[in-house]
């Protein structure tokens, strides 16, 4: 008797069982790691006046990697003090086109030590290297050329107004993207005339150490840039300092939170760029192959540690099995393992606590009765990694669709018609990115209109520019960063 | 052996998803960033010399020129052992007999342009003649081009019945249908065009005759590949693809390997799913070889030109 066919399963592709790419890695040796780093204040590397230190390791090895120094309200206060000093005397009664002048000086800086920073950026947060190389470094570069450019020209900017810098900035970045975040912080602050204390991320300090020694050799005058390293004890130290006019900070919403509660009462503008479950929405008019794509660049890229990442997954009923399936087949593909390798698409989960919390919600999603699928790629044995991971039958009341993962995981839900995933994609506390997937140009207006996130990607994601803000709605926080619109948070008329 | 059903068009064969250029250019984009090292860069190389379709087309072919072309497919260069030889000698209808003469009993095919090649512009009967001759003559694959003006025109109905119809002419010979992207305008097209061949009975599809520029590009190739992939999905059945011409370097060829790899998998691997149409990057190929064998490069001038 033959047996029934089961019509539902679509023949197989062998992907990735054949021919296997050699190790391609890149040499660490082009990086120099010092084994301890002090902070940069006022021009000059200083000790913690606490002597205390904080080591960071490379996630993809778990061995230490350097030790940062932790800065008390004591360097805190060294640091801001060196900042108004530098903002007075030096900064703000420059003419503009020679500020200009040093913001071009560190872009070119960076780009002709851009090697040693993107292996930096991938031993010490795990990110791939084609990753560090082709994205992070010539995207920070990018947006300091970009800014040096607006120094002399904000007259412009804001026809009429006569902006003014607004003094001290505190800025606090976070480990996804440290480096490009603090080019995206530090380049609009100096071209509007302001100066600046970052406090990185304490597990991925390093490619800020190295800007600040580009900015040492750049030779800003003493103070414009101070970077103080540290965990959240500083930051909020660094938040309450009564001598800042301003905070930028990008991170997660509970800690946002807690900052506008102690700026309440306060005269320091605030930016804050938090956390997101970007909604990309698949219609059945839509390039499938290319939106497959843009699905696996939206919540693959960077290990999914990315405030944007096109974490809820929308498709249309009547194409979802076929985009499953191919979805399936390209995360086949995927090759997860040493961050260093040339050819290793999703690299080390930045910490074991992070890994921890991607594999809670891993666990939660089988309990809330989702249907767990994850490639079936070897990982290491050392270091901290996760398997490519997507999850059907996700229902919009699913704690795996409303709350940020931040990990390499996508939930999939299906839709009937524009209303209803318009009405869907908005049902979320967060509102700072979104992808849309049509042919038709009429449904991406009227979406891009709908849709209430700060960026709207059409048949695209993940794509970024120096001239383009971003930033959210609602607890995705306020405030731009990027173009024109990136200026105003660091200016007062 | 199966029993052809002849194929009938049908209009639903037209439908396929959009296609995105900036997407399709952004993952061809993402292959050409493979780093293909060591062991996996042999493989690859030697994989490439064994899928070559050994080319040549000219208005000066003469049986010499024919022979030493035939002599080099089955020995590539015989001061390294262990080579491959390529898939097939490719050459216009007249030649396919020298060729076949030539290679004896090998395992190098012989394959055949057809259907005035390359414009195409000619009669049906014409064009059935030249394949029933070519297929007489030996030729165990014919390289058919469609009619790019009529696609164009919109008369896919014609462009159909003419693939169906050749294809019933081949006979036992596997049919190559060349879409001439070169021509088609549109990655919708090249979508368009490779479905309609597929539905007409192509058993690979084939980008470019390589007197048209732009010959075979990656992203042309990637549509093709996902249109291969997609009628696999729905019919569980198998198509090779041939881009052919412009591609000339190893590190193109391995380009296009790594695309195969990641887009039809390890099924398609091989010179029975998978050619290159070309006529100068075997010794391209071979020079890489002989790099990896020996640390340097050598000179050309230790690689014979046919």
């Amino acid at each position: 008797m033959p047996t029934k066919k089961n019509k539902s399963t679509l023949p197989r592709l062998r992907l990735g069982a054949g021919w296997s790419y050699a190790p391609a890695p890149e040499s660490a040796a082009s990086a120099r790691i010092n084994e301890q780093y002090e902070l940069f204040i006022n021009g000059k590397w200083q000790k913690p006046a606490k002597r205390a230190y904080i080591d960071s390791i490379n996630p993809a090895t778990e061995k230490k990697l350097y030790r940062a120094a932790v800065a008390s309200e004591q360097d805190i206060d060294k640091a801001v003090v060196s900042a108004r000093t530098a903002f007075d005397k030096y900064w703000k009664k420059m003419p503009a086109n020679e500020r200009g002048k040093y913001i071009f000086r560190i872009a070119r800086l960076l780009q002709e030590q851009a090697r040693e920073l993107s292996v930096m950026e991938t031993l010490d947060g795990g990110k791939p290297i084609r990753e560090s190389r082709d994205f992070d470094v010539p995207m920070a570069c990018n947006h300091f050329f970009y800014y040096a450019g607006w120094a002399d020209k904000l007259e412009f900017a804001f026809p009429n107004r006569a902006p003014r810098p607004l003094g001290v900035a505190a800025q606090i970045t976070p480990w996804n993207f440290p480096l490009l975040m603090a080019a995206w912080k530090i380049a609009p602050a100096l071209a509007t005339g302001n100066t600046v204390v970052l406090k990185p991320a304490e597990t991925t300090s390093l490619s800020t150490l190295k800007l600040a020694s580009i900015i040492e050799e750049a030779d800003l005058p003493p103070g414009v840039v101070n970077i103080i390293t540290g965990a959240g004890d500083t930051g909020a130290a660094l938040v309450r300092h009564a001598g800042i006019n301003k905070i930028a900070f990008t991170g997660s919403t509970a800690v946002g939170k807690l900052i506008q509660q102690q700026t309440a009462a306060t005269t320091k503008k605030l930016t804050l760029e938090l956390g997101g479950k970007a909604a990309n929405i698949i219609f059945s008019d839509a390039p499938i192959d290319q939106a497959v794509e843009g699905v696996v660049n939206g919540i693959f890229f960077n290990q999914g540690h990315v405030c944007c990442a096109g974490s809820r997954l929308y498709v249309q009923e009547s194409i979802a099995p076929l985009f499953i399936q191919k979805l399936k087949d390209r995360m086949a593909t995927l090759l997860v393992g040493d961050p260093m390798d040339k050819n290793t698409d999703i690299g080390a989960i930045n910490s074991a606590e992070q890994l921890e919390k991607i594999n809670y919600y891993i666990r939660l999603g089988k309990k809330e009765g989702s249907l767990h699928y994850e490639s079936a790629v070897a990982l290491p044995k050392k270091g901290y990694f996760c398997r490519p991971t997507l999850f059907t039958k996700v229902a919009q009341s699913s704690r795996l669709a409303q709350e940020e993962i931040f990990g390499p995981v996508l939930a999939i839900l299906t839709f009937r018609t524009e209303d209803e995933v318009i009405e869907k994609a908005n049902n979320s506390p967060y509102g700072l990115s979104a992808g849309v997937w049509t042919d038709k140009g009429s449904r991406i207006f009227n979406m891009s209109r709908r849709l209430k996130a700060g960026v709207v990607w059409a048949n695209s994601y993940n794509l970024f520019d120096p001239a383009s803000p971003f930033g959210g709605y609602k607890e995705s926080g306020y405030g731009r960063e990027g173009g024109v619109h990136g200026l105003l948070p660091y200016v007062s008329f | 052996m199966k029993t052809t059903r002849p194929a009938v068009f049908k209009p639903s064969l037209l439908a396929g998803p959009a296609i995105d250029q900036t997407g399709v250019e952004e993952r061809t984009a993402r292959f050409t960033k493979r780093s293909i090292k060591a062991a996996s860069k042999m493989q690859g190389l030697l994989m490439t010399l064994s899928m070559i379709d050994l080319t040549t087309l000219e208005g000066k072919d003469s049986v010499g020129k024919v022979e030493q072309l035939c002599y080099k497919a089955l020995h590539l260069h015989d001061a390294f052992e262990g080579l491959p030889t390529v898939a097939a000698i490719c050459v216009y209808p007249s030649h396919v007999r020298t060729a076949k003469k030539a290679l004896q009993d090998s395992l190098v095919k012989v394959a055949s342009v057809a259907t005035a090649f390359p414009a195409g512009q000619s009669s049906i009967d014409i064009k059935l003649a030249e394949t029933r001759f070519a297929v007489a003559e030996g030729a165990d694959e014919i390289d058919m081009v469609i009619s790019r003006g009529k696609f164009l025109a919109g008369e896919y109905e014609y462009v159909f019945d003419e693939i169906a119809a050749i294809k019933a002419a081949c006979g036992a010979a596997r049919l190559k249908v060349i879409l001439e992207t070169g021509e088609l305008g549109s990655l919708d097209d090249v979508r368009k065009a490779s479905q309609l061949a597929i539905a007409a009975g192509a058993d690979f599809i084939k980008t470019s005759t390589g007197k048209i520029q732009p010959a075979a590009t990656l992203p042309v190739t990637l549509v093709m590949l996902e249109t291969i992939r997609d009628h696999y999905y729905k019919t569980g059945c198998k198509v090779g693809m041939k881009p052919a011409g412009g591609i000339s370097t190893s590190k193109l060829a391995l380009h296009y390997l790594v695309m195969l790899n990641e887009t039809l998998g390890a099924d398609w691997m091989n010179p029975h799913w998978f050619r290159f149409g070309a006529s100068s990057l075997a010794n391209n190929v071979l020079l890489q070889i002989a790099k990896e064998k020996e640390g340097c490069y050598q000179s050309p001038n230790y690689f014979s030109v046919d």
